[in-house]
């Protein structure tokens, strides 16, 4: 099987933190705060691996869009399995109004650089609760997306995937190439054991710049303020 | 009719200097830990007097939630001067009754202070706040490569595994709490802010004076209150592989167990479950092992040596009666290979719905495991008790998972003769009368009788040297 799969993979701030908002209510406290792989990603790569260990998928490479940091993400991705990595750089003001559509237009624009066959990313990232680029990215290319993941199968050249949705679970069958968005129970990661990101270090990650790949990351949408929530009346 | 009266007067006199005794304590808790960080609400008090054992709930007077060490500290002071009793208090995961309030007094709830603080990656070491548990700390630490293998079971607060020395499944490997605590900052009972091997120390080893880290790792909370554990930390292995074996006897299960240390296999993990949990965890999963002595194994190494280091094992068990012999490296199949283990708690309190479960904990030299297990089951039988074992065996330490009737008096006092006996058993088989739960509240008799009366008296000097009025988590231990 020669299929290339790529994987999405979003550095933001680690689902334990207790999340504060800046006093200029901007957004939240992003300095000196634990950033790790959006969790649902580390589904998306472990699904991944899984079907290149499977010898269904050839290689699988993780994309990941931000600044320097994010290499950090990019490498844990490669320490769970991924062959090489690509780092999207995009910095600044264009890094903080970064969002869905802008990512879908780069992986869109990255599937058909890198000839692949499958996207694969998180359904969702834990700090904006989005749930769009997958879709989007699909819509771009116009590709049959399989979203809410449960289960993936491969047959062939087509993709049987189980969806979670709110009746319970829905059965489809897509063509390749297709994108998929990983839910909660379509596996449980694998921890990056120690040698393995010893030996990922030595895994290539290439760079690129939006630009590069035709892409304007400049967005629309301006953000007034961020509140914390009023608490829940207390005892 | 005078005399009543006056009586009376003198009774309400002191209740109200009682009270307001009482009223001016909390409002100087208040004045450093905040409203919400005092609370004598009952429930919340109820919660913070009893832990995981079968002891019942004795709750403290008010429980206190300090957000940092200069907040324990301040309000040790404080109860020092009052000589208000101490506990500290984790998780509530203990099992041996360790947070009662006895004497009454304050618990101090540490859940507050929960920062995972300075990792060296590159140095192996990591240093946690009381309010991290173990699993807590092993997800801060997924990127890293690193985990902190000890693994007793619960969730437990990484400060209170060191209060109480705790150890796990995998202690084969990686040791106890004991071998991986590098550095304590503790409050004494004074207020005192002690760091045992000297502020922010963490060589991986040192000679340099009296090991006072491991004086406190162990201590349940009767000689202060640990804010800080700089803990020692460890490769996550590139591969882990399980592998289940039954055996015609315990003997055989034993005599494999030795030979596979001894031929240096990379072994991380060795449970033995007896027949009568095989058979409870049959039941409760729907499996269909064999009923009989079962050791459960597991691999940690490199990829290329998981297949030598599985085939020396299976030779070994096979020379030694074993059949059976079933392997796994994918997670889904060791998962399903090691279900009965994992659930041998449940399954053993689903033998007798409705009752409560006490865990027994001694632990003897690995060679005389065969004779005092043998032996325990006969108890058992004896005494109609049910009590399905399981253990760590590569360290010579097993539970007897007794289901008992906490409302039948008669059940109750078998049992805990049972216990007794069986504390006593390996005692004299030089053994210890618990291996990783501590000693609490029901074991002080038993301590004196292991260590002896100059370790008794020398340990009760100790405790008169460091907490002279007794407030640091009185009636535990000694």
């Amino acid at each position: 099987m020669s299929a290339r799969v790529l994987v999405g993979v979003k550095r933001v701030i680690d689902y334990a933190v207790k999340i504060r908002v800046k006093p200029d209510r901007t957004g939240v406290v992003t300095d000196g705060v634990k950033h790790s792989m959006n969790p649902f990603c580390e589904i998306a790569v472990e699904e991944a691996v899984k079907l290149k260990e499977k010898k269904l998928v050839k290689e699988v490479v993780a994309v990941s869009c931000g600044p320097q940091q994010v290499q950090e993400t990019i490498r844990t991705a490669l320490a769970m399995g991924a062959d090489r990595g690509i780092h999207v750089e995009v910095s600044g003001k264009d890094y903080e109004t970064l969002g869905p559509l802008q990512v879908s237009k780069i992986f869109a624009a990255l599937a058909k650089k890198e000839q692949a066959d499958l996207i694969i990313l998180g359904k969702q990232a834990i700090d904006d609760d989005c749930n769009q680029t997958g879709q989007m990215t699909a819509a771009l290319l116009d590709w049959p997306q399989g979203t809410f993941a449960s289960e993936v199968t491969l047959e062939a050249d087509k993709l049987k995937v189980v969806r979670e949705i709110d009746g319970g679970l829905e059965t489809i069958k897509i063509n390749l190439p297709a994108v998929v968005t990983a839910d909660l129970r379509l596996n449980t990661p694998r921890y990056a054991t120690l040698p393995n990101i010893m030996k990922a270090k030595k895994k290539k990650i290439t760079n690129v710049k939006p630009a590069d790949l035709g892409v304007d990351v400049s967005s629309r949408l301006e953000v007034l303020k961020v509140e914390k929530l009023k608490e829940a009346g207390r005892i | 009719m005078y005399r009543t009266l006056s009586c009376l007067k003198t009774f309400l006199r002191l209740e109200n200097k009682h009270i307001l005794k009482r009223t001016m304590i909390k409002f100087t808790f208040r004045s450093v830990s905040g409203d919400e960080g005092v609370s004598v609400g009952s429930a919340v008090r109820e919660q913070h007097g009893r832990d995981e054992s079968v002891h019942i709930c004795r709750p403290p007077d008010v429980v206190v939630f300090p957000r940092s060490v200069e907040e324990v500290s301040a309000l040790a002071k404080i109860c020092h001067h009052h000589q208000l009793p101490m506990i500290p208090f984790g998780t509530g995961t203990g099992l041996e009754g360790g947070v009662g309030a006895l004497k009454g007094g304050v618990c101090f709830s540490l859940r507050k202070m929960e920062q995972v603080l300075d990792l060296h990656q590159e140095d192996f070491d990591v240093t946690v706040e009381p309010g991290v548990t173990r699993k807590g700390l092993n997800s801060y630490l997924r990127d890293t490569g690193l985990w902190f293998p000890v693994d007793p079971g619960a969730d437990a607060s990484l400060c209170g595994m060191a209060a109480t020395s705790a150890s796990g499944t995998n202690a084969v490997r990686y040791g106890t709490m004991r071998e991986n605590v590098l550095n304590l900052e503790v409050v004494l009972a004074d207020g005192t802010v002690l760091h045992t091997a000297g502020k922010g120390r963490r060589p991986r080893k040192t000679s340099a004076g009296y090991n006072l880290t491991n004086l406190f790792v162990g201590s349940e909370g009767t000689l202060g209150i640990i804010t800080k554990a700089t803990l020692r930390l460890y490769g996550i292995p590139e591969s882990m592989v399980s592998a289940v074996c039954s055996f015609p006897s315990v003997q055989s299960a034993v005599d494999s167990t030795v030979q596979i240390l001894q031929a240096g296999v990379s072994i991380a993990r060795i449970e033995f479950l007896d027949d009568v949990m095989i058979n409870a965890c049959n039941r409760f999963n729907n499996l269909s092992y064999a009923v009989t002595p079962t050791l459960f194994l597991e691999f940690h190494g490199s990829s290329k040596s998981m297949q030598e280091q599985v085939s020396i094992t299976e030779e070994i068990t096979r020379d030694n009666g074993g059949s059976d012999f079933a392997w796994a490296e994918d997670e889904e199949t060791r998962g399903r290979l090691w279900k009965a283990r994992h659930d041998a708690w449940y399954a053993a309190l689903a033998l007798r719905p409705g009752c409560k479960a006490y865990s027994t904990d001694v632990c003897v030299p690995i060679s005389r495991l065969p004779q005092i297990i043998v032996e325990t089951k006969e108890d058992l039988i004896r005494n109609n008790i049910t009590g399905p074992i399981a253990g760590h065996v590569g360290d010579g330490n097993f539970h007897c998972l007794i289901v008992l009737d906490p409302n039948d008096p008669d059940e109750v006092q078998r049992v805990h003769s049972f216990t007794e006996r069986l504390a006593r058993r390996a005692l004299a088989m030089d053994g210890t009368c618990t291996g990783e739960h501590g000693i609490g509240l029901g074991k002080r008799a038993l301590l004196r009788e292991e260590v002896g009366p100059s370790a008794i008296e020398v340990m009760l000097g100790l405790k008169a040297s460091l907490d002279p009025k007794n407030l640091m988590n009185p009636g535990k231990v000694l």
